[in-house]
């Protein structure tokens, strides 16, 4: 049905380039969604697909054609905007059966046309309010059935789920993936939130200033994060980040986070595959806080420090550990720790553990 | 929870309300005494003190409207029980109705409120509508010097616009546009367009640039998209420019004595020219004035609701 490429797209506001040489190619019925922190070009990339900001430099094809030149309204694709943008002074009907009318369709096939979205969209019983009558999730399934009637070639999504509240923003979310499954359509969506990215994408594309970071699955930006960026947007809570050293002792490769008395024992495999990273510094630790093990009795490989502060999240706990003068924060059972002060033994967990070049920040690519 | 209110709160509200009040009646006193002295008979009008109970009458409407001249001697009863009863009216105040043959003399109000009708309303339409026009360029495009021309079309208010009545009579002279519709039309236009294009202004920018862009998508141009969603979203800053600008040039009277007398004069210079010499007719005068007020009063009827939304809007949205 829809591919979408974008082509070395360049981007200038002002003096200000906010996109730099973007490269993206988007399959048939993908769900791409476009992460980054706000300003990080991703809404604009949206809206030059969308046909509401010109490009300076680049081609945008739709379908293997380029539509940089064409109007918004002559590329077929459809948006719905964080806002909603629902039109006050028309009912549900008239906002959903607008795009319709645009394209000169009998009433007939209108009125058919909008009670069948609406009807997968569960609003059938609002189509003759007005849109400041409705909720915000309401609001949020109008402006979605006002994308989806025409059935365009591709849907954009500019953060629809963001001006909810959390507890709506779960289930819409959840909603949205019901009918891109259901209705299969190629869809960007732009979001600053990593989980909605997590949950919903085929394919995750991480943009920071102007930038692409990483593109892949959310498999593949969890687990195996491009950059020091990636690894720190992606997952919650965010990965540890520490200065470390690795040094060869007693035939076993020893990690030293920061200036810590001690080293982590590591497989001795990790000395050869960081080839000479070891030894000139230069060299980042990535952890996330589920590979920082935390017992209460010593054992072989692990550490012994002292427990700083305790964020209770209910399931779980977020324990702020003091190694050396570096923090490492460890995710334990809920009440495993039970209070600042407390001494414990830590070891980080060598499979789950992320090599990085400080310099450049990117990963060197060290899965053990 | 309700909130118990003092005794100083409550009598507080009551002086509020008093002097609310004292003001309501304060600037509605004037208009009662033009309405009331129009269905005045001829010598209560002028009566010390001034009479509150009376019975009103039509004549001095009848009086507005017709063409008249003083009787030199009484009229032929025969002709006037043949009289219709208006025209009774007219005889009772020692006055024939001029005619021609068998038909009626109009006196010159109707043509002069119609000239008023005619210069208001266009001068209106054409005022919003380019105000309207200009607002959403300034509003949604980027236009170099924006600042500067925006202020520059503010500045042709900080004139009082009498201070160029005497170039602009001589201009209107050698082009031929004196004493006619279009002239004053163009003047009001001018009076009002920068009031039109601040305040409409300032209604497009609270319209969200997200709704027409949506509309873009769905697949209009921009020019529908103007139509079908921000002019009905620009409705109620439409509605309150549109009062103001009627009203100014409703109301205009200097620009309309010094630039017309006879062909496009409006009503605003024609009523007081009526006093005329010898002993003012204030009771024919007055109904010129209180019909003078209904288009105005009965044009802020109509769109009160949007008038009210109008001036306070923007003021609550975060």
């Amino acid at each position: 049905m829809t591919q979408i490429e974008l082509r070395g797209i360049e981007k200038f506001f002002g003096a200000v380039q906010v996109i730099h040489n973007l490269n993206l190619a988007i399959a048939d019925n993908e769900f791409i969604v476009l992460l980054g922190q706000s300003g990080c070009g991703k809404t604009t990339t949206l809206r030059a697909v969308a046909g509401l900001e010109t490009i300076d430099q680049g081609d945008i094809l739709i379908d293997g054609k380029p539509v940089q030149h064409l109007k918004a309204a002559d590329r077929d694709i459809a948006m719905v905007f964080q806002s909603f943008s629902l039109y006050p002074h028309m009912t549900v009907f008239e906002n959903v059966a607008f795009p319709l009318r645009a394209m000169r369709m009998s009433s007939g096939e209108v009125d058919k046309s909008v009670r069948e979205v609406a009807r997968v969209l569960r609003i059938t019983d609002l189509l003759d309010k007005r849109p400041s009558a409705l909720s915000g999730g309401d609001m949020q399934r109008v402006a979605i059935g006002r994308a989806l009637v025409r059935r365009p070639k591709a849907m954009l999504m500019d953060e629809p789920i963001g001006a909810l509240d959390a507890k709506l923003r779960e289930e819409m979310r959840a909603e949205i993936k019901r009918l891109h499954v259901k209705q299969g359509s190629t869809t960007i969506y732009v979001t600053h939130d990593q989980i909605e990215a997590m949950s919903l994408a085929d394919r995750i594309v991480i943009m920071h200033e102007g930038f692409i970071q990483q593109v892949g699955t959310p498999d593949d930006v969890y687990s195996h994060p491009a950059n020091l960026f990636v690894a720190q947007f992606v997952g919650s809570p965010v990965m540890n980040i520490a200065e470390a050293s690795v040094a060869d002792q007693a035939g076993a490769a020893s990690v030293t986070v920061g200036d810590a008395p001690a080293g982590f024992e590591f497989p001795r495999q990790l000395l050869s595959r960081l080839n000479g990273h070891a030894a000139n510094g230069g060299l980042t630790l990535g952890i996330r806080p589920e590979g920082v093990l935390v017992r209460h009795d010593a054992a072989a490989g692990y550490m012994p420090v002292e427990a700083s502060i305790i964020e209770p999240l209910g399931s779980f706990d977020i324990v702020d550990l003091r190694v050396g003068s570096t923090m490492l924060r460890a995710r334990t059972k809920a009440g495993y720790v039970s209070g600042p002060g407390e001494k414990v033994h830590v070891r980080i967990d060598p499979e789950q553990a992320h090599f990085f070049d400080t310099a450049s920040g990117k990963s060197l690519g060290v899965r053990l | 929870m309700a909130a118990v209110r003092t005794s100083s709160e409550v009598a507080f509200n009551r002086i509020a309300i008093a002097a609310v009040l004292i003001a309501t009646l304060i600037f509605l006193a004037p208009i009662y005494w033009i309405a009331s002295t129009a269905f005045k008979p001829k010598e209560l009008a002028v009566s010390v003190p001034p009479t509150v109970l009376f019975e009103p009458e039509v004549t001095p409407f009848v009086r507005l409207f017709t063409k008249r001249v003083q009787m030199q001697k009484p009229v032929d009863p025969q002709v006037y029980d043949a009289a219709p009863w208006w025209e009774k009216r007219i005889y009772d105040g020692g006055e024939r109705v001029l005619k021609v043959g068998k038909d009626v003399q109009l006196s010159q109000y109707p043509d002069r409120f119609m000239n008023s009708l005619i210069v208001a309303v266009i001068s209106t339409v054409l005022a919003v509508g380019m105000g309207t026009f200009t607002a959403y360029g300034f509003s949604r495009f980027k236009i170099a010097g924006e600042a500067d021309l925006l202020f520059f079309i503010l500045s042709t208010r900080m004139l009082p616009p009498v201070v160029v009545a005497i170039p602009m009579f001589l201009m209107y002279r050698v082009v031929g546009l004196n004493d006619s519709h279009i002239g004053l039309i163009i003047l009001y236009v001018a009076f009002n367009l920068s009031f039109s294009v601040w305040l409409m202004k300032g209604f497009m920018d609270e319209i969200p640039k997200e709704y027409e862009e949506a509309a873009l998508v769905d697949g209009y141009t921009r020019m529908q998209a103007f139509f079908k969603i921000v002019l009905p979203e620009a409705a109620t800053g439409i509605a309150a420019t549109a009062v103001f600008c009627f009203i100014t040039a409703w109301n205009e009277y200097a620009f309309a004595l010094i630039m017309t007398n006879r062909r496009a004069q409006t009503a605003p210079p024609f009523i007081p020219s009526q006093i005329g010499s010898g002993l003012p007719d204030w009771t024919t005068i007055a109904a010129g004035t209180f019909l003078f007020l209904l288009p105005v009063a009965i044009f802020t009827f109509l769109l009160r609701n949007h008038l009210l939304r109008g001036v306070t809007f923007g003021a609550i949205r975060k």
